[in-house]
């Protein structure tokens, strides 16, 4: 019975999806697409973020750094030149195994890097076992601690792909190559592959939003909740809060890094503000707006205002914005911009019953 | 059942727990009782395991406790009620009972995300036993309603079923009674007696004294962290020692 | 080592870090009248500095920093006012939020009247290259003027807490807020008063840090997560312990740059604060029982 109304907002979604492509592609304006196309893997770390502050009860202020882990290990690995170390035993093992890439600079030289697909997996793997052993002694703080604890893990990575040559420094990572997901589907770029690329982000949105979705609904997601409502509470009917903490901050990294490595695919670079505390906040902005427990508001802000912010309808008040909507949010409508209006409405039909 | 040795907690240079032992027969109702801050909750607290005894023995089953964390002591079968009811704001009060469905079911988060079949006919059987709850202890009706927005009384209840999810062997209350009027106390002793004839066995901090009276088989008297007495109720009741610190006390607060 | 480096290093570690105590306590006066940690801490700072170096145009130095450090007050103040003052009983997560967006707007406030240059006041004494023999090493005058003013501010700080009655209703209100208003101390203006407070001490800090450490729209956070980890370090509202934790960081990092390149120099900081975080979260020199006691 509730698996209709689970799953039924999402096949809208989708259909909204395919009008939206149609309606672009019919009046020549794809280069919407691009735009919503990034928005979609931002949503993903936003949606990713949403489970573990409005459901967890637990504050992330270092989610770009998941990010960036996934985006700059993806561009490094698959751009970087590897001949050096060639001949090293594991770089033949896995040349053998075909997961390596041989092909020609612009000046002829040979160059040598990983396929995107091990490099993606190695990005995530990375990002889930850091957030594994950050998590544990993280998640043991509570309100500022914990907040300053992801906020200093944030500036952390900031500071390293800021000041690591592997990690290009302040200038990023450009060149970055598509991703061939399979034959015939590629991450990149080329303005050819904008309808194809459209497609990928919002699938992968819609497909992590189903299983974030279903998530809440089961007996982790109420073991979720209830740690938010009262740790002490959970821990007394048997909740493992420690470890059902963990594995949440575990998974929304996970969301976060597999939307840092894609995007940074589709974009053909990365660069450091996308580790910047400024970003991790902006994060939480959009999962605050959207209503902190609503993986559907989180959803929806986080397209819009992602899509505005890329859009550059903000212009150089960009942070400005973010910073005004988080401060209006949390001082007005704590539970969301959306429940702020459908209290209205619902005052306003109400007939004024005075006895 | 449950056995405490010479248990002991300091908080700082304060004495909390000062030495108390006792132990707690299968299938029995026994009462800790005591004026405030004789140590009472923090007792209970040591066993739920909330709080570390600073030295003693507590077993549970045969099995040494302390040191554990209060979801493997609740997985062994030990679960609890609060004085100040911690219901999940936001959930209705099947969900809250259904909360308490989770040591005895296993979905884990990978199965969840994906919505396996096995996991939705889990999924359906706590909804199923969840419901059985909250028809015995007569709520039936507000299983949908959000269980923080019920009346007191009710709250009540509904945290007990969520206890009793969790198919416990040991229910621990703290003041079930509290803040509930004549007729709902008397409801609740009804409530604690058929738990008991259920198999459970049931321990309670209480200040309702009629309500501790009526229903316990034993009773313990804290005072000053300190056990002063352990008996059945009718010689408690005759116990000069308690008169002196505890009853006394009450009828000179009434008089 | 040679002795005179060492000395060198000493003197920057003891500069920063007796600017550290004093952006923790600014957050331990707040934190003591309300349970909040101010996020925006570290703005306090910037906009001190920043201030000073534009009313220098106009006016002689000093009166351009006792008019910095008014003007920050009043920001103090009126972020108080308008953002917490109203606000009941709001949750931590719902204040740590809040506080955050005020500093981005502090932030992007001065980005967009000062722009992203570096800017800074002139040494108050001679220049840069001005200096004086101390322990047979040359210091500049500022380094002295730096850790001169802290220390000055510290020993007010604990004289107006301890011996005036207004300290005293501060920390009337710091131990227990009910028993404060039921003894008729005003807690929301106390709570007002703390925020102008630390806004005054954390702008004349940023002043007269200036010539040193130079004034950029964005210098806030970095300062403010270092004043957090002493804070911690000493302990949540314990300001003297702050003193100790705060020359503790700053002579670490001073010497962390004779074996790690400067740009790890924050991460030291940083690395330090989760190492606490994760073994004693109630500080080096608290007690673990007395944490247990206030709300996180």
């Amino acid at each position: 019975m509730g698996l209709r109304r689970r799953y039924l907002p999402l096949a809208g979604l989708l259909a909204a999806v395919i009008g939206v492509q149609l309606a672009a592609s019919a009046t020549n304006s794809t280069f919407y697409l691009t735009q919503l196309t990034m928005a979609a893997y931002y949503c993903l770390v936003i949606i990713g973020l949403c489970l573990l502050m409005g459901y967890a009860g637990q504050i992330s202020l270092g989610h770009a750094g998941f990010f960036a882990i996934g985006g700059y290990l993806s561009a490094a690995l698959t751009s970087h030149n590897f001949t050096a170390v060639s001949d090293t035993l594991l770089m033949r093992t896995l040349d053998r195994a075909g997961l390596l890439l041989h092909h020609q600079s612009l000046y002829g030289d040979s160059l040598l890097s990983l396929q995107p697909w091990l490099a993606f997996f190695i990005a995530i793997g990375v990002a889930v076992l850091i957030a594994f052993v950050l998590g544990i002694p993280v998640l043991k703080l509570k309100g500022h601690y914990l907040a300053m604890a992801t906020l200093g893990f944030g500036i952390i990575i900031y500071r390293i792909v800021l000041a690591a040559e592997f990690f290009g420094e302040a200038d990023g990572i450009s060149e970055v190559p598509p991703f061939q997901l399979m034959p015939g589907l590629a991450v990149s770029g080329d303005f050819s592959a904008r309808v194809q690329n459209y497609y990928i982000a919002w699938a992968l949105l819609l497909f992590g939003l189903l299983l974030l979705l279903n998530l809440i609904n089961s007996r982790m997601g109420r073991a979720l909740r209830a740690i938010h409502g009262s740790e002490e509470a959970a821990e007394a009917i048997g909740i493992n809060t420690a470890r059902a903490k963990l594995y949440t901050f575990v998974i929304s990294a996970a969301f976060a890094a597999v939307a840092g490595s894609l995007l940074t695919h589709f974009n053909g670079g990365i660069g450091p503000s996308e580790a910047s505390v400024m970003k991790s906040v902006r994060y939480v902005a959009i999962v605050a707006v959207g209503g902190m427990a609503n993986l559907w508001g989180a959803m929806a802000m986080g397209i819009i205002l992602n899509f505005m912010s890329l859009r550059g309808m903000f212009g150089s008040y960009d942070d400005a914005v973010f910073g005004g909507v988080l401060l209006l949010i949390m001082l007005f409508a704590p539970q969301g911009i959306l429940s702020l209006r459908l209290k209205n409405i619902l005052w306003a039909k109400r007939p004024m019953t005075g006895k | 059942m449950l056995e405490l040795y010479s248990v002991h907690k300091y908080f700082g240079g304060l004495h909390a727990v000062d030495g108390v032992s006792f132990r707690v027969a299968p299938g029995s109702i026994k009462a800790l009782i005591g004026p405030n801050g004789a140590g009472k909750t923090t007792l209970f607290n040591l066993i739920a395991g909330v709080l570390p005894v600073s030295s003693g023995n507590i077993t549970f089953k045969g099995r040494q406790i302390q040191g554990f964390k209060p979801h493997r002591i609740a997985a062994l079968g030990m679960s609890r009620t609060f004085q100040n009811i911690k219901l999940c704001h936001g959930m209705t009060a099947l969900e809250n009972v259904m909360l308490g469905r989770h040591i005895r079911s296993s979905a884990g988060l990978l199965a969840a995300m994906l919505n396996l079949p096995r996991t939705w006919r889990e999924e359906r059987d706590i909804r199923h036993r969840a419901m059985e709850l909250l028809e015995l202890l007569g709520i039936a009706e507000f299983a949908e309603v959000e269980a923080t927005s019920l009346a007191f009384g009710q709250q009540r209840a509904v945290e007990m079923a969520r206890a009793l999810a969790t198919e416990p062997e040991l229910l621990l209350l703290d003041e079930p009674a509290s803040g509930l009027n004549i007729y709902e106390t008397a409801e609740v002793a009804r409530l604690i007696t058929r738990i008991r004839d259920m198999g459970i066995t049931v321990l309670l901090v209480e200040h309702d004294m009629s309500l501790v009276m009526d229903i316990s088989d034993e009773i313990v008297v804290l005072s000053f962290g300190a056990k002063i007495a352990e008996d059945r109720p009718e010689a408690i009741q005759k116990n000069p020692e308690v008169i002196r610190t505890y009853l006394g006390e009450t009828e000179e607060a009434s008089a | 080592m040679e002795f005179s480096l060492f000395l060198q290093y000493l003197f920057a570690g003891i500069t920063y870090g007796i600017i550290y105590a004093i952006v923790a306590i600014g957050f331990n006066i707040i934190y003591n009248t309300t349970g909040i940690i101010n996020f925006a801490q570290g703005e306090f700072l910037m906009l001190g500095g920043m201030i000073s170096i534009s009313l220098l145009q106009v006016m002689p130095l000093p009166l351009a920093i006792a008019a910095a450090v008014a003007i920050t007050m009043v920001v103090g103040a009126l972020i108080q006012m308008v953002f917490i003052r109203w606000i009941e009983n709001p949750s931590v997560l719902r204040m740590v939020i809040i506080t955050i967006g005020i500093s981005i707007l502090i932030r992007e406030a001065a980005l967009h009247i000062w722009g992203e240059s570096v800017r800074t006041l002139p040494y108050f004494i001679g220049s840069s290259v001005t200096a004086v023999t101390l322990f047979g090493t040359r210091i500049s005058p500022q380094v002295l003027i730096v850790i001169g003013t802290c220390s000055i501010m510290v020993l007010f700080l604990s004289i107006f807490f301890r011996y005036t009655s207004l300290g005293r209703e501060m920390r009337a209100c710091a131990a227990n807020r009910r028993a404060a208003t039921l003894c008729g101390i005003n807690v929301k203006n106390m709570v007002t008063f703390s925020f102008m407070l630390s806004a005054g001490i954390g702008a004349l800090a940023g002043a007269v840090m200036s010539p040193i450490t130079y004034s950029q729209y964005d210098n806030g956070t970095g300062l403010a997560i270092k004043g957090f980890t002493v804070a911690i370090l000493g302990g949540l509202g314990n300001s003297l312990a702050a003193v100790a934790a705060g020359l503790f960081l700053g002579i670490i990092e001073a010497f962390s740059i004779t074996i790690l390149p400067l740009a790890f120099q924050d991460a030291v900081a940083i690395a330090i604060l989760l190492l606490i975080l994760f073994i004693r979260p109630h500080g080096l020199f608290g007690s673990s029982e007395a944490a247990r006691l206030k709300e996180f």
